[in-house]
This record gives structure tokens, C-alpha cells and sequence, in this order.
């Protein structure tokens, strides 16, 4: 053992000694000093890069293209279009334009709707669940078991129930409460906006409720015991104390929510399949099915850049009233 | 605003980057390679009850082939909703399998990307010639004047399948031949919660099967001679509204079935609510609902009552699997001996036989496994009324477009809204405008 460790112990200290070991160990260890940060970051940026850089360059490129089946083999060899996708997709006099503004104002719609139900929801159980009462874990488990499921299966078991004549939202609709003269359908035709909805706010609102739950652990207790004192009752303290308190976490759930119901593509796709009905064709079903369906890629792309464009618009917007918002009241 | 414009010109550099490497990444006309002799990707269409069921059909004729020649075939079953979309995916990542299955009606739209082995005389020779193959099989391989980018590998036809037991309870004693017999059956059929027709108003190929046959009998086509699209003429419009109308205005279609897309009208049929479907090869499915050979029959589809210049006499399309190879195969010689394996006259009888279809080889249709009455009668249809359906590149994009607009039709009868001529040639209109143009 000895005999082994002395001779490391004796080099370690001669290369210590060494009057150009220095130096180089001051530069190697600024370098690693400016390096490091970049060097950890390396990989998530080479990851970012590939996952959503490099395809939506290609989208973008994509979207100038004539890109139909002819030329997907290879598609850098598709003849250039100039902005003929762009034209063809904002021209709301045409069929594919009309549809695409159909689709879009119809996706607005649904994620007020369905963001807000979220929300609501969200709020009203959070606050609710504040108290300790008997079986609260329980009914917080059971809360949280929509966003815990895989969406598929969730949202296929929905689809069973939508069904018009095997279906149990009809069964119990219908046959059992006798609310409807004759069953109505709910995966064609209008009602399917309804259904959608029904689904996505399911779907949804225990995400909020669970921002909004861990956003209430921060408003210190005794806020409440004051104003109780000075005579604000419940709802008082719900506005004035709960929702300013919770102004900047519901600023992040209500973008999160926008953002995800407004793309979301899973939901539609499960509960209508390629087709949805024109009252629940979201953008991106629709926009799936314009570059998939009909394997005109070109012009899919182009739809999916100027939804892109729309989403940073309102983002941004968003975002800058926002903080300008919280700028004003912090002053 | 360092990081931003290092961002820029990352982007930059990037799409410059992937340019050139689409640039350069050109098609080389090659047919394939055999640097893997000894391995293949087989991509099966899912033709039995379920993926399980084609596994267990398939894996012996594999191993068969391996024995034989040694070569290994890796099998993947798709699902038909998925199948369209991997090879697609496959075409343009140039990822795929060596040796698939599409659906025959895909066969042009296939063709024009480029991606599959086209089956000229010399390949065909390698299989056996192509006078092995019945002629409506072959019709649908590819566009005419060009070399079929497919081979037949099962067929199929549409056929009018009938409850035996429904029939005799309601006393009628044949089933319909022509449109109106059908729509008077029907009406006698639909009553008590029971129903005369059956059908699958959600499912987009289901719905150009069915409109494409009444346009045939209408005179017309869903493509001009030159092929482009023509949705619009008086057959077509006359042929969807025809088709809806058994919903409709007729009544012999449950409403309910404006929203079926997953053969449950099959299994309304083999649960007596439904007296009557029009369906490809359907023994299979009743078989596993638990339905005997003796409690249904089959006729020839109907077709329209022998008005004097209306069309032809067809009554189905020409239904079933083609095989196709990959153009950058690996193993070329190794695919194309596969396909001369699975299109041999023993192995024909074999699948056909498994899958309730007929083969699309000539030799194999003789042995008596389908001599059977329904048997008879599809390949009766296949061989004089059998039409394929146009074999034009924007096929796929015709089945989404027209399918959902027939679909569209269907919800607006179930829900009791009026389905007129007007209504259908606006949504005819509307799916001939999402068509790429030309």
C-alpha cells in the first residue's frame, strides 16, 4: 500500500512545483469558470433545438412549399409557392379559407368558455377546500383524478358515453330523468361543441385547482382573522383578500390554460376521429386534417405558422398588460 | 439583444443548413439494394377481427417462408386507421418497412409519391406474370399506362348480406335487387325499434364505397377522364343524395347509425335490429358475433330499376389489399421472392381462406373452400360488375373530402334537417374546393 501511495504523493507535489503548472491551471480554471454554465447547458439547448427549433424552421420552410404527396419523398425538392398557402388560407371567401376562419372563431370560443369553466371550478373548490373538514383528502384524491388519468383512455371512455343509443349521458338524459323528447346525439351535429366542452373542462379544471390550491398556502392566515375582525364576511375576503392574493398565480394558470386548450388536439381527435363536426372542429384538428387528410402539407403549414403568429401576439399582449397591471398596483 | 440576434442567427444557419441537406438528399431512381439479404419488415394491413387474430394467421406462413429461403420477416400488424399515416410518415422519412400492405384504392395516390417499387414486366415476371391475376384486381394496382405500383393480394367485393330470421318474421321471401325493392323491404323491415338498413355514416371510406357505386349506376364519376375532380355533376349529387336519402327520407337507416364508424352496424346485425347490410366480406365479423353460416344470405348489391341510359350495371367497387415494396429496400430480391411467396396459389387459398376473401389469383379461386354461396356471389360480382374506383393520385384526399361531406349529410338527417339537392351539391362544392389544386 505504501509503496504504491508515496510515488502519486511525490508526482502529485512535483507537478505542483512545476513552474508552467500554474498558469495553466489559473486559464484552465477561468475557462471552466465561464464554461461551466454553458457546458451544463449544452444539452438542454442541443435538446431544444432539435425538439422544437430545427421543426419549426422546417414548418416555416414547409409552408412556402407546394407540398403535396407528389414531392414528400423529398420534399426540398417541392416547387417553391411563394405566399400562395398564405393567400389560399386567409382568403374567407374560399371554402379552405372560410372553413379555416370557421374553425378559428369556433376555437375562441371554446377556450373562453372552457378556460373560464376551468377556472370557476378551480377556484370555487380550491376555496372550499381550504377548511380541514372529515374526508377532505379523499375528495382532493378523487379531485385529481381527471388530470392523473392518460388522456386517451379518459377521453375514449367519454366517447362511449356520448354514444346516442348505447351511450350513458343519453341513458340517464333521457331514459331516466326524461329531459329530451327524442335522445339527442352528441358526437355529430351541434351538440358536439357541448360535448367537447364537457370533456375539456373535465379534463382541465383540476389543473387549476391544484395551481390555485398551492397558491392559497401563501396568504398568510391571520390577513383573514383581521378582516374577519373589521366584519368582512366570507365573500368579502374572497375579494378582497383570496383573488388579489392570487393575482399572480392565476396570471400563469389562465396563460398555461389558454395556451394548452387552445392547441389542444388530443381531446377532439379521441372523442370525433379524423372528421370532427363543423360545430367542434378545433384549429388543430382542422389544420391536421388540412395538411394530413388531404396531403396538402404546404398549406397546413402555413395555417399552423399563422396560428403560431396568433398565439405570440396574444401572449405577448397578454403578458405586457399584465405586468403593466402588477407595475401599477406594486407602485 | 445579444441572445436574440445569436438566436437569429442560429435559426439562420439552421434552416440554411437543413436546406441544402434537403437539397442534397435528392431520389435516385434505384431500386433498392441487398445489403440485408437476410432480414425483411413485413407492415400487415389488419385484416381479422382484431391484430391478434393476424398474428396468429400470419406467423406460420412466415415461418413457412423462412424455412424456405431462410430469410426472416419481422411482422407488424397496423391498424387500418393508423396504416395511411405510417406509410406516409415512412415515404418521407424514407424510414419504412421493406415489404406492406395498402389498401388498393391508395394504390395512385402511393404511386405519385415516388416511394414504392413500381411492377414493371421484369418483376412481374418474378412472380409469375401478371396474367396469374384476375383483371379488376389488377385494376386497381395503379393509374393506367403506368407499371402498377402494387400486386392483388386479397379481394374483395360488396355484397346486400340478409337476416335470414328477420326476413321470414316479416314474410318476405327474397331480397331486394334493385334500389326500390330496397327501399320497400326496408320500410317493411323498419319498425319496433328495428330497422331495414344498416350503415356506417361516420366512417369516410365507408361512404365513398357506397356513393361511388350509385354514381357508377348514375353514369357518373367523381373524376373527369383527365382526372380532376368533379364532384359536382347531376350523377354525383344524385348518387349522395340517393345514399343519404335511405336515412333520410326513405327511413330504413336508423339515425343512430349517422354516428356508427365502428361496424357496430354489423354487430346490430348479428343482434337482429338491423335486417340488412352492404359490406365487403362481412362473414368473418358475424362469425365472431356469435352469428352461424345459415342465419344470414347474400345477393348482389342492388342497382338502379333498368331506366334505359342509366349507367352500368355495376354494383361494388373493387374492394381489398394490394402488396407493395419499398423502393429503398435493403433486400430487394429478398422482398420480391416474399411477394412471390404470399401471392403463390397454396398461399393464396391459405389467407383468403383465413380472411373470408376471395384471391386475386386465378389459379388459387378454383379451389373449392370458395365455392360457398356468399363466396359465389362475390366473386361473381368481382369478375362482371366489379368497378374500381378511380385510380387517379388525389384518391386519398377524395375519400377525406367526399366522405366528410357525406358524413356531414348523414348528421343533418339524423337530426331531422332537410337533405336536398341544393344542400347536397353546396357540400359537394365545398369538398371539390379543398382539393389541392393542380
Amino acid at each position: 500500500m505504501t509503496t504504491t501511495a508515496a510515488p502519486t504523493t511525490g508526482e502529485r507535489t512535483a507537478r505542483k512545483n512545476h513552474p508552467g503548472a500554474a498558469p495553466r491551471k489559473r486559464r484552465s480554471g477561468r475557462l471552466r469558470r465561464i464554461g461551466l454554465p454553458y457546458l451544463l447547458l449544452f444539452p438542454a439547448i442541443l435538446l431544444e433545438l432539435l425538439v422544437h427549433l430545427v421543426p419549426m424552421v422546417i414548418g416555416i420552410v414547409v409552408s412556402f412549399k407546394e407540398l403535396t404527396q407528389f414531392y414528400i419523398r423529398d420534399w426540398g425538392t417541392a416547387p417553391w409557392a411563394g405566399f400562395d398557402n398564405y393567400a389560399l388560407s386567409v382568403d374567407f371567401d374560399a371554402p379552405v379559407g372560410e372553413a379555416l376562419l370557421r374553425s378559428f372563431l369556433t376555437t375562441c370560443l371554446f377556450t373562453v368558455l372552457s378556460v373560464g369553466l376551468c377556472w370557476m371550478l378551480g377556484v370555487a373548490a380550491a376555496i372550499f377546500m381550504q377548511e380541514s373538514f372529515r374526508g377532505r383528502g379523499f375528495l382532493r384524491t378523487i379531485f385529481l383524478v381527471p388530470y392523473a388519468l392518460p388522456v386517451y383512455a379518459a377521453v375514449i371512455t367519454w366517447s362511449f358515453m356520448f354514444q346516442r343509443d348505447n351511450g350513458l349521458v343519453n341513458h340517464v338524459l333521457h331514459d331516466q330523468l326524461g329531459l329530451t323528447g327524442s335522445p339527442p346525439f352528441w358526437l355529430i351535429g351541434d351538440n358536439s361543441f357541448v360535448a367537447l366542452l364537457v370533456v375539456s373542462v373535465w379534463k382541465g379544471w383540476p389543473f387549476a385547482f391544484l395551481i390555485i390550491m398551492a397558491g392559497l398556502q401563501n396568504i398568510p392566515k391571520d390577513v383573514y382573522e383581521a378582516a374577519a375582525l373589521d366584519g368582512a364576511g366570507i365573500w368579502q375576503q374572497v375579494r378582497r383578500i383570496t383573488l388579489p392574493a392570487l393575482r399572480p398565480v392565476n396570471q400563469v394558470l389562465v396563460l398555461v390554460l389558454f395556451l394548452w386548450t387552445f392547441n389542444d388536439f388530443n381531446t377532439p381527435f379521441v372523442l370525433f376521429g379524423k372528421a370532427a363536426p363543423e360545430a367542434a372542429d378545433l384549429i388543430s384538428i382542422h389544420i391536421y386534417q388540412s395538411s394530413f387528410q388531404t396531403w396538402n402539407f404546404g398549406t397546413g403549414s402555413a395555417m399552423s405558422v399563422l396560428l403560431l403568429l396568433f398565439l405570440l401576439v396574444v401572449t405577448g399582449a397578454y403578458l405586457w398588460f399584465t405586468s403593466r397591471g402588477r407595475k401599477a398596483t406594486d407602485a | 439583444m445579444r441572445r436574440s440576434r445569436a438566436a437569429a442567427v442560429g435559426a439562420l444557419t439552421l434552416s440554411l443548413a437543413l436546406t441544402m441537406a434537403a437539397c442534397g438528399g435528392g431520389s435516385s431512381g434505384t431500386e433498392g439494394s441487398n445489403e440485408q439479404p437476410k432480414t425483411l419488415t413485413y407492415w400487415a394491413s389488419n385484416q381479422g377481427a382484431n391484430l391478434e387474430v393476424d398474428k396468429k394467421v400470419l406467423q406460420p406462413e412466415l415461418d413457412k417462408f423462412e424455412k424456405e429461403t431462410g430469410i426472416e420477416v419481422k411482422l407488424e400488424v397496423v391498424p387500418w386507421a393508423d396504416l395511411l399515416n405510417r406509410i406516409l410518415t415512412a415515404t418521407t422519412s424514407g424510414q419504412g418497412p421493406d415489404v406492406l400492405n395498402i389498401g388498393n384504392t391508395w394504390s395512385a395516390s402511393l404511386q405519385s409519391s415516388g416511394a414504392l417499387l413500381p411492377w414493371d414486366a421484369k418483376n412481374f415476371e418474378a412472380i409469375g406474370g401478371k396474367d396469374r391475376f384476375v383483371r379488376s384486381a389488377l385494376g386497381s394496382t395503379g393509374v393506367q399506362g403506368q407499371d402498377p405500383a402494387a400486386v392483388p393480394l386479397y379481394s374483395m367485393a360488396y355484397a346486400l348480406y340478409y337476416n335470414k330470421k328477420m326476413f321470414a318474421d316479416a314474410g318476405i321471401e327474397k331480397p331486394p335487387a334493385t334500389w326500390e325493392e330496397l327501399a320497400e323491404t326496408g320500410r317493411k323491415l323498419s319498425e319496433d325499434g328495428k330497422w331495414g338498413l344498416g350503415a356506417e355514416g361516420s366512417n369516410l371510406s365507408n361512404n365513398i364505397h357506397q356513393v361511388f357505386v350509385l354514381a357508377k349506376q348514375h353514369g357518373a364519376d367523381f373524376f373527369t377522364p383527365e382526372g380532376k375532380a368533379d364532384f359536382t355533376s347531376d350523377g354525383a349529387v344524385a348518387a349522395v343524395k340517393q345514399y343519404v336519402d335511405l336515412m333520410a327520407k326513405d327511413k330504413i337507416i336508423a339515425p343512430g347509425n349517422a354516428e356508427y364508424a365502428q361496424n357496430q352496424s354489423l354487430s346490430d346485425f348479428a343482434k337482429d335490429k338491423t335486417a340488412m347490410v352492404l359490406w365487403q366480406t362481412a362473414s368473418a365479423t358475424f362469425k365472431t358475433q356469435g352469428m352461424n353460416e345459415d342465419e344470414w344470405g347474400v345477393a348482389p348489391a342492388p342497382v338502379q330499376s333498368g331506366e334505359p341510359g342509366q349507367g352500368t350495371a355495376t354494383n361494388s367497387m373493387v374492394a381489398g389489399i394490394n402488396m407493395a415494396v419499398f423502393k429503398n429496400t435493403k433486400n430487394i430480391d429478398g422482398a420480391k421472392k416474399f411477394v412471390k411467396f404470399m401471392t403463390s396459389d397454396e398461399e393464396q387459398i391459405i389467407l383468403n381462406k383465413a380472411y373470408g376473401s376471395i384471391p386475386p389469383v386465378k389459379a388459387a379461386q378454383q379451389d373449392p373452400a370458395f365455392d360457398t354461396p356468399s363466396l359465389t356471389v362475390l366473386r361473381e360480382t368481382l369478375a362482371t360488375s366489379a368497378a374500381a374506383l378511380p385510380q387517379v393520385p388525389e384518391e386519398s384526399q377524395f375519400e377525406t373530402v367526399v366522405g366528410t361531406a357525406v358524413k356531414e349529410l348523414f348528421a343533418d338527417a339524423a337530426a331531422g334537417r332537410p337533405v336536398t339537392t341544393e344542400s347536397v351539391r353546396d357540400k359537394l362544392e365545398k369538398a371539390q374546393q379543398q382539393m389541392p389544386k393542380k
